[in-house]
């Protein structure tokens, strides 16, 4: 987001952001966390083809 | 009409410096929540207690939704490109969550009706413009590794199932003790579901929210550092040319596209729509089967797994030796895959379930990988909207698919008394589909000229035409 991201002037005089690691990071996380979950659930469903 | 402020798309231009690593997030935290579709079957017997009525009646709710997402996309397709990813992904947003919420008041009052025109009318149009919100953005933030971009967003759809089945379960396990998802035939009361729609509602606008307000579009005539367009310009097939949707739709590589998919899919479902009582019925003596019901559960989760799987490796991989033999290989390779099922597929389980899992992980395949094909053969002008009309072929099939398993089927005997030999004319009629596929692929060539839109005289770095500067 705009508000969170720092800005310094770039060669062509454009306004500059340098977007912080931590909110990628965080961003990634946000989508990372329930796709993690979904899967890991998933394993252990697959799991009672080998075991059921 | 005018867009407010905030969503248009001139205000979400990129600066210098923006990492293009923050927008796969805000792909997937819209495929994630919109994947929820593939997920109904979670509380369908409850729907059917509920409002007392048939399988039919509540299956059409998902019916419904996938028709009107092949609908929406095609028919905002254009609209999507020309407003930019923020204006779609909230829209999408305001659709899907107000379809969960007429949806879950239709539950809660016990008017089936509101439950068609929320989740599936309302629902629907959100799914469509979800679908495809995302996916030119990508294709211009990674035009040097489209199918892994594509390929990423198309796997949070796959995933958003993943999600919503296990939660959906936990959560109408708390708003109705008396639900037990461990024990069988333990069916959540019509209210826990109607609670459930409303969680999915507040959930999923934060989450498709968070994606429109991190999305960015890169400035005009930018490009990842060290990339040269020329590299691409040298594959066969790829174009650094336009072609806007209305003309695309003329052209027959739009068509032959649209019948890969189309068959690609049709011969995926085959296997999804049946896959827990096919194992059973492939191991079947007799009246009982070697494969007991949680055995078959894990080989609907396997597939899962491979579908989700399959539309990022494959779509990845597509970057390194092109579309079109990406496809030959969805297509080919299927085609065996089928035959060796309907033939040698009931010797072993472990072989019907490798089988399977990497049909299932072609047809995953096919979807990530299109919209890569698309930007290839038609540029990234209006791909999103191009995109969006192909995907009726997705409905198409989503309407076929079940249909040709389904009759056939019914011809060979009733349920639980089936055996493998009872599936091979299905399976033969998916081969065949896979064979026009093949063919289809085969036939695709370079765009004419006669299509390509008008480029500025100085435009040799952007493939940009001259008309969408003023859009």
């Amino acid at each position: 987001m705009s508000t969170s991201i720092s800005k310094e002037q770039s060669g062509d005089g454009q306004p500059a952001v340098h977007t912080p690691a931590a909110f990628i990071a965080f961003a990634w996380t946000l989508v990372g966390v329930p796709l993690a979950y979904g899967l890991y659930q998933t394993v252990k469903t697959a799991s009672s083809l080998f075991t059921g | 009409m005018a867009l407010p402020g905030f969503l248009q798309r001139e205000r979400i231009v990129a600066r210098p410096g923006f990492n293009r690593w923050l927008i796969p997030p805000a792909a997937l935290a819209v495929h994630l929540c919109i994947g929820q579709a593939y997920a109904t079957s979670v509380y369908k017997a409850a729907l059917v207690e509920d409002f007392g009525t048939s399988q039919t009646a509540i299956g059409i709710v998902f019916s419904i939704a996938i028709v009107m997402l092949g609908l929406s996309a095609a028919l905002f397709g254009t609209w999507v490109d020309r407003n930019g990813p923020r204006a779609a992904m909230f829209t999408s947003a305001c659709f899907w969550v107000s379809g969960f919420v007429v949806g879950g008041i239709g539950i809660q009052t016990g008017q089936l009706w509101l439950l068609y025109l929320g989740y599936g009318v309302i629902g629907g149009i959100g799914l469509g413009i979800g679908y495809i919100s995302p996916v030119s953005t990508l294709i211009k933030w990674f035009p040097d590794r489209p199918g892994l971009a594509t390929g990423m967003a198309i796997m949070g759809f796959g995933g958003g199932a993943l999600v919503a089945s296990p939660l959906s379960r936990q959560l109408m396990s708390w708003y109705d003790p008396a639900y037990d998802p461990a024990t069988p035939g333990s069916v959540p009361s019509g209210a826990a579901v109607a609670a459930l729609f409303f969680t999915f509602a507040a959930v999923y606008l934060v989450f498709m929210m968070f994606g429109a307000f991190i999305v960015r579009v890169p400035a005009e005539g930018w490009r990842p550092a060290g990339w040269d367009p020329a590299s691409v310009k040298r594959k066969s097939l790829v174009t650094s040319e336009s072609v806007s949707a209305a003309n695309a739709v003329k052209t027959p590589q739009f068509w032959l596209l649209w019948v890969v998919l189309f068959c690609n899919v049709t011969a995926g479902i085959g296997i999804l729509e049946q896959a827990a009582p096919m194992i059973q019925d492939f191991f079947r003596t007799g009246d009982t089967s070697t494969v007991a019901a949680t055995a078959a559960a894990g080989f609907v989760g396997v597939l899962s797994l491979f579908n989700m799987a399959g539309r990022f490796v494959w779509s990845s991989t597509s970057d390194y030796i092109g579309r079109k033999p990406i496809y030959m290989v969805y297509l080919g390779v299927g085609l065996v895959l089928y035959v060796l099922l309907a033939t040698v597929g009931s010797s072993a389980t472990w072989l019907f379930v490798i089988l399977a899992a990497v049909i299932l992980s072609f047809y995953g395949g096919g979807f990530a990988t299109i919209p890569a094909y698309l930007r290839d053969l038609f540029g990234t002008y209006q791909v999103g909207a191009i995109h969006g009309r192909l995907l009726t072929a997705w409905s198409a099939a989503g309407v076929a698919g079940p249909l040709i398993v389904n009759s056939v089927l019914d011809t060979q005997g009733e349920p639980g008394s089936l055996v493998a030999a009872n599936y091979r004319p299905a399976l033969f009629i998916m081969v065949g589909l896979l064979a026009v596929g093949f063919v289809a692929n085969l036939l695709v060539r370079p765009v004419a000229s006669k299509w390509h839109e008008p480029r500025h005289d100085d435009a040799t770095t952007s493939p940009t035409p001259a008309r969408s500067a003023v859009r």
